[in-house]
């Protein structure tokens, strides 16, 4: 512990680190995904998924290749298409709740048979 | 591109027609017109066909071309005629020009009627054109999805169930034909789906025993083959009038038809030795229709039990596998298209004055309906085989064919369709005598008007037909006779 | 000869002709168009029959001409259906009468049917007859008859539903058609039979009598009968449909339904023998390669004669009596045919057959057409409105009573002859039958003059019109006195010179005893009938009481008709149509049902995994990655 405290003070933190953290970002994403009802919930789980995935791009391409940029690049565009779609998503949640007033997955359910 | 795509051209071209037009006067302008060139048509085609044999043609299919269609499974669109086809053809035109005037009020959405029922004549034209057995089953598919709308939009009574129940059926046939088809293709080891190439080629036997039925089974659905006739009543008695025309009519002869060119065609040691199966069905079919029809109130379900009867005679009559009962079954087949269509016009006719087809609801017409129950009196002499009309004939060449396979089981099979003829006249004098003789029962039925010119002309064209088939019938016996021989000399390969 | 085609294409014409005008026409027109058509055609049938019979005879022997002959339909290398006309006796003797019969009855129904409904209808129906039974009389070949065998079936329903307002006149139509077209079945697959070992349809192949032809049919049989004999047993079977023999002959009384005048020249006189000259043409196929089936022929002959006569004694209807007369003469007809042999002497049977047929066309068209006359004149059929007319119609009177003699066997009306000869024939074949047939004979006599007396004599009735009655006009009685002079006269033809079963000449010999005896049965038997029935009597009363039980199955036919009610009813259509109905809806049908509501059931189970639910997605396929990610990295 004391190991991983001075490098992250030196600036070399292991990679298992990094990938600790996106590890429990991630399945706290899925975990959220699977198991709220709310629209919005849901929508911040994928978010958090997201997030996972940039942070590994991040850290794999500072390991691996670190004389290149790709990966943080792709960062950056997974970063915006977050953006967007959240836009996008939180519009059709908004009209969703305007239209039924209920933002739970297991109502919305007018377009079935 | 060959002239006999002039066939699915016209009826194409009459689409477009529609298309564009906008009143009724167009409509009908365009059907009538559409349809009157494809009865000439059909008359020069058959004209060209008996010169061109007149002039020492013996090839096996006249007037043929090939196209390559989808070159990686060795698709090709080819045609090319034979006797028989130049027969179907010449009873389609028929239809599809009497079915234009016999629904020429129909109402609602002409247009979308007619634009339906084109693509169906194109189905049912390109089948009959076409040499191709991947070609064939496409416009197969074609003929049938049409109907599908065509009698669940513009029906009647239950017409979903019906609409659903026919089509279900015959894709679940054309489902097995479709394994049928690729299996004949492959085995074959030929290198197009051309009917004639298969047919130089030999099919494993081992192959022909599974073939055989599938593609028997597949064209039998459409023949109404007990027990895979249901389809029959239910859908023509919710059909509208010119779609149970043209389908008993023209449609369930693709059946009879594909029967013949390809089961029997192609795969010939099996029909030898599987024929017995469809054999016992198909006169099962026989006798069963006539003595279901015998009980049945509506007059549309009497006649479709009437249809399963007769076309129950076509297949029949394929089976024996010889050239004159082959003859007669082809013959069968022209003479139940016409009558049959005689019969759907008139109960349509009928049905759209007295809004009933129960026969118990009904009586004394003829007093009403002069005109309507003549005609309907001479379908009647026609369906019960009166020599003269076209039944007869049809009747006799399949009975006298029947009769030369000598063993026990062929005889008594024969002795006992001939029966049919016996019942077929117990249930059409029934209906007869119900209906149209006797006194006016209903108050309402006193005021009932005669038929009108266009109802007129389709009926009359029909019993022209009739007459014409029942009086003359040696030239187009003589016509198909020759084009059933290729068939029988492969049979004896 | 080739104008004999015109005789059959005449009334083709004119029915077509009226049929297509129908309404349109006046019905006078329509009236004189069918019966001067009808003339014409009758006179072409004495030309030829003139010309036929004085042509030179070769070896003395007629010969068979065939005008004319076209190629209609071909089935196989052999068999194949031609039309034509055939000529030899039996066939002009057919043409005679049936022109002859049939130009009477036309020119009766101007007067009689006038002022009907569908008067032009009821001509061009009759025309169609016409040609149909001609055509069927000239037919070359066994497959022509047949053609034209059906076409008379459907001429005889259109004509007995000619009153298509009434239930009965429908109903017997029916009946008539459907009898008969049963035993046509048994027709046409004797003529399958036939011509598949005979590998023809030609009448003059097959009678030509030479063995080749019936070559392959040896040592073929078929249940312990020999292939011919189911042919020809098949082939007769037709024959008694349209002839009305035992059992099939229900439909016969019923078909008086139709017009009177109608009833003369189809039920009577012309389509009813139709049978008989059909065994009368393949006579020597019979009786060479199926004397059994002959032998049979002349005993259901007899027994259908015998059963006619009893019935006709106690039937009240005059129509009807008629109609099992003609059953009975028919019978007679048949024994004639089915007791005889080949050649000169033995083939007395066959001349006297085809003799009885002659004379019996004429007589029992004139009494039909009499019957009409009465039955126009009181407007009801029945007996019972009846009696003591003869001083109201004394034409009708007088024909119907020569005919009554000439049926009852008196000499010297014709009626005489050709009976006498047909006993004669019986007698020589077995004495027993002969015996049987002198009694028909004699009951022929009784319910014959039953009838007379009933209508003619006794006290008149009141009538159900309160005009009296009176003699039928002009054109009603001319066809009357005609055919009575021919019916006095006919007996004295050489018949023998004409039609014989070999071609050949004979000379008739009245058998004396024979002569005696059946006119003496038949005084005596129209002795009692005047007994009982010229005044009114006691007699008949006592008799159906002491015979109840007689009496009453008689009248009702011997319960035959409840028998086919039993058949037709009861077991086709209860046992066999619904039952099969039944099992088409609820059967087949449903299983056809079944198979889509088994898909619909599955759908409707495993729609739950297609739940919509994205969450419940990607659980499935978290877990399914996991079970992957977990067999890839253990497994």
């Amino acid at each position: 512990m004391g190991d991983l405290f001075s490098n992250f003070l030196t600036g070399s933190v292991p990679i298992e680190a990094y990938l600790g953290v996106s590890l429990i970002m991630f399945f706290a994403g899925v975990y959220g995904f699977l198991s709220r009802k709310s629209l919005l919930m849901i929508l911040v789980s994928i978010e958090l998924m997201l997030n996972a995935a940039d942070i590994n791009f991040v850290v794999f391409n500072r390991y691996l290749y670190p004389g290149q940029m790709e990966g943080f690049f792709f960062t950056l565009f997974g970063i915006a298409i977050a953006a967007c779609e959240t836009a996008v998503a939180i519009a059709i949640i908004i009209n969703i709740y305007r239209n039924l007033t209920s933002v739970e997955v297991g109502e919305i359910d007018e377009m079935k048979e | 591109m060959n002239f006999l795509s002039i066939f699915v051209l016209v009826p194409a071209l009459m689409m477009m027609g529609l298309y564009v037009s906008k009143t009724r006067k167009q409509i009908q302008f365009v059907t009538a017109t559409g349809a009157s060139i494809l009865m000439i048509l059909s008359g020069v085609i058959t004209y060209m066909y008996l010169s061109e044999r007149a002039a020492g043609n013996m090839a096996e299919m006249l007037f043929t071309a090939d196209t390559v269609w989808y070159a990686p499974f060795n698709i090709h669109y080819s045609v090319g005629i034979d006797g028989i086809s130049v027969a179907m053809l010449l009873l389609t035109s028929i239809i599809v020009f009497t079915g234009v005037f016999a629904s020429w009020k129909i109402d609602p959405l002409p247009k979308e009627f007619f634009l339906w029922y084109c693509l169906l004549s194109i189905g049912v034209y390109g089948f009959f054109i076409s040499t191709d057995m991947f070609t064939m089953f496409m416009y197969y598919e074609i003929a049938l999805i049409p109907m599908y709308l065509l009698i669940g939009v513009w029906g009647s009574g239950r017409k979903e169930y019906g609409a659903m129940k026919l089509t279900l059926m015959l894709m679940g046939g054309s489902a097995l034909l479709l394994v049928g088809i690729l299996g004949i293709y492959y085995q074959s080891g030929a290198t197009s789906m051309n009917i004639l190439e298969i047919a130089k080629t030999t099919i494993p036997i081992q192959a022909q025993y599974y073939l055989f039925p599938l593609t028997f089974m597949g064209f039998g659905v459409l023949g109404a083959m007990f027990p895979f006739h249901t389809w029959s009543p239910d859908g023509h008695a919710s059909a509208p009038t010119a779609v149970s025309m043209l389908h008993a009519g023209v449609l369930m002869k693709l059946g009879g038809y594909g029967c013949f060119r390809v089961a029997i065609y192609l795969m010939p040691q099996a029909a030898h030795e599987m024929s017995w199966i469809f054999l016992v069905l198909t006169g099962i079919s026989v006798v069963y229709g006539a003595f279901s029809a015998i009980v049945q109130t509506d007059l549309k379900y009497i006649n479709a039990y009437s249809s399963v009867s007769h076309c129950g005679l076509v297949l029949f009559a394929i089976l024996m596998l010889n050239q004159t009962a082959m003859t007669g079954a082809i013959l069968q087949m022209l003479s139940h298209g016409l009558m049959t269509a005689l019969f759907f016009a008139l109960i349509g006719m009928i049905y759209g004055r007295t809004h009933t087809r129960l026969i118990t609801e009904m009586s004394g017409l003829m007093k009403v309906l002069p005109f309507l129950g003549v005609s309907y009196v001479i379908a009647g002499l026609a369906s019960l085989g009166l020599p003269s009309l076209s039944g007869f004939v049809a009747e006799m060449t399949i009975f006298v064919g029947s009769f030369q396979e000598t063993d026990t089981f062929h005889r008594v099979l024969t002795i006992v369709a001939c029966t049919s003829i016996v019942i077929t006249a117990v249930y059409i004098l029934r209906v007869v005598g119900k209906i149209l003789f006797g006194v006016i029962q209903d108050e309402h039925h006193k005021h009932l008007t005669d038929a009108t010119w266009f109802e007129r002309l389709s009926v009359v064209t029909l019993i022209i037909a009739i007459f014409a088939l029942g009086s003359a019938p040696f030239w187009i016996s003589n016509m198909i006779g020759e084009s059933v021989l290729p068939v029988v000399t492969q049979l004896a390969k | 000869m080739q104008y004999t085609l015109l005789i059959v294409l005449l009334p083709l014409i004119s029915f077509i002709f009226l049929g297509l005008m129908d309404s349109k026409l006046k019905p006078k027109v329509a009236g004189i168009i069918g019966t001067s058509v009808l003339g014409i055609i009758t006179a072409l049938s004495y030309t030829a029959a003139f010309e036929y019979f004085t042509m030179h005879k070769i070896a003395g022997v007629y010969e068979r001409l065939i005008p004319l002959h076209i190629e209609w339909v071909r089935f196989t290398e052999f068999l194949h259906i031609d039309l034509g006309i055939l000529l030899d006796p039996i066939s002009i003797m057919m043409l005679v009468v049936i022109t002859t019969v049939s130009f009477m009855v036309n020119l009766y129904s101007t007067s009689y049917m006038h002022g009907e409904k569908g008067f032009q209808r009821y001509f061009a129906f009759l025309s169609l007859f016409t040609f149909s039974m001609l055509g069927l009389v000239i037919a070359t070949n066994i497959f022509q008859m047949y053609i034209f065998w059906e076409l008379v079936g459907v001429s005889s329903y259109l004509l007995i539903g000619f009153y298509y307002t009434k239930p009965s006149a429908v109903a017997a139509a029916k009946k008539a058609f459907i009898v008969t077209r049963f035993a046509d079945l048994g027709f046409l697959v004797g003529i399958l039979f036939l011509s598949f070992y005979t590998k023809t349809f030609d009448f003059g192949i097959l009678t030509s009598g030479n063995p080749n032809v019936f070559a392959s049919t040896v040592g073929v049989s078929f249940m312990g009968l020999s292939v011919m004999s189911w042919a020809m047993g098949l082939i007769f079977i037709g024959g008694a449909g349209k002839s009305a023999m035992f059992p099939l002959q229900i439909w016969l009384p019923d078909a008086m339904e139709g017009p009177t005048p109608v009833s003369a020249l189809i039920h009577a006189a012309t389509m009813v023998v139709a049978g008989v000259y059909l065994v009368a043409r393949l006579f020597p196929v019979y009786e060479v390669y199926a004397p059994d089936v002959l032998h049979g022929i002349a005993y259901i002959g007899a027994f259908t004669s015998l059963f006619a006569a009893v019935i006709a004694c106690v039937q009240t209807d005059i129509k009807r009596v008629l109609a099992f007369s003609t059953i009975s003469q028919i019978g007679f007809m048949m024994v004639g045919l089915g007791v005889s042999g080949y050649g000169a002497h033995e083939g007395l049977g066959y001349m006297a057959s085809m003799f009885h047929l002659f004379t019996h066309a004429m007589f029992k068209a004139l009494l039909f057409l009499g019957a009409g006359s009465v039955i126009h004149a009181v407007h009801s059929n029945e007996m019972k409105d009846m009696g003591g007319l003869r001083k109201y119609m004394p034409i009708t009177n007088y024909t119907f009573l020569i005919a009554c003699l000439a049926i009852a066997g008196i000499y010297p009306f014709s009626g005489f002859f050709s009976k006498d000869e047909i006993l004669a024939a019986t007698f020589e074949f077995s004495p027993y039958l002969g015996g049987v047939m002198s009694i028909i004979a004699g009951l022929t006599a009784f319910y014959m003059f039953r009838l007379y007396y009933s209508i003619f004599w006794g006290k008149g009735h009141k009538h159900a019109h309160d005009h009296t009655p009176h003699e039928s006009p002009l054109a009603m009685s001319i066809p009357l006195i005609f055919l009575a002079v021919v019916t006095i006269f006919a007996g004295f033809i050489p018949f023998g010179h004409f039609v014989t079963s070999d071609l050949a000449n004979y000379d008739i010999h009245l058998d004396m005893t024979v002569a005696v005896m059946s006119v003496s049965i038949a005084i005596f038997s129209i002795g009692i009938a005047t007994l009982m029935y010229r005044k009114e009597s006691k007699i008949p009363n006592i008799m159906g009481k002491t015979f109840s039980h007689l009496h009453k199955s008689a009248s009702n036919r011997f319960y035959i008709d409840e028998v086919y009610i039993f058949i037709t009813k009861k077991i086709i259509f209860k046992n066999i149509s619904t039952p099969i109905a039944w099992f088409d809806k609820h059967i087949i049908d449903a299983t056809m049902d079944g198979f889509a509501g088994v898909t619909q059931w599955t759908s409707v189970k495993i729609k739950g995994f297609q739940s919509g639910q994205v969450q419940q997605y990607a659980y499935i396929f978290l877990l399914g990655t996991l079970i992957i990610a977990a067999l890839v990295l253990f497994v």
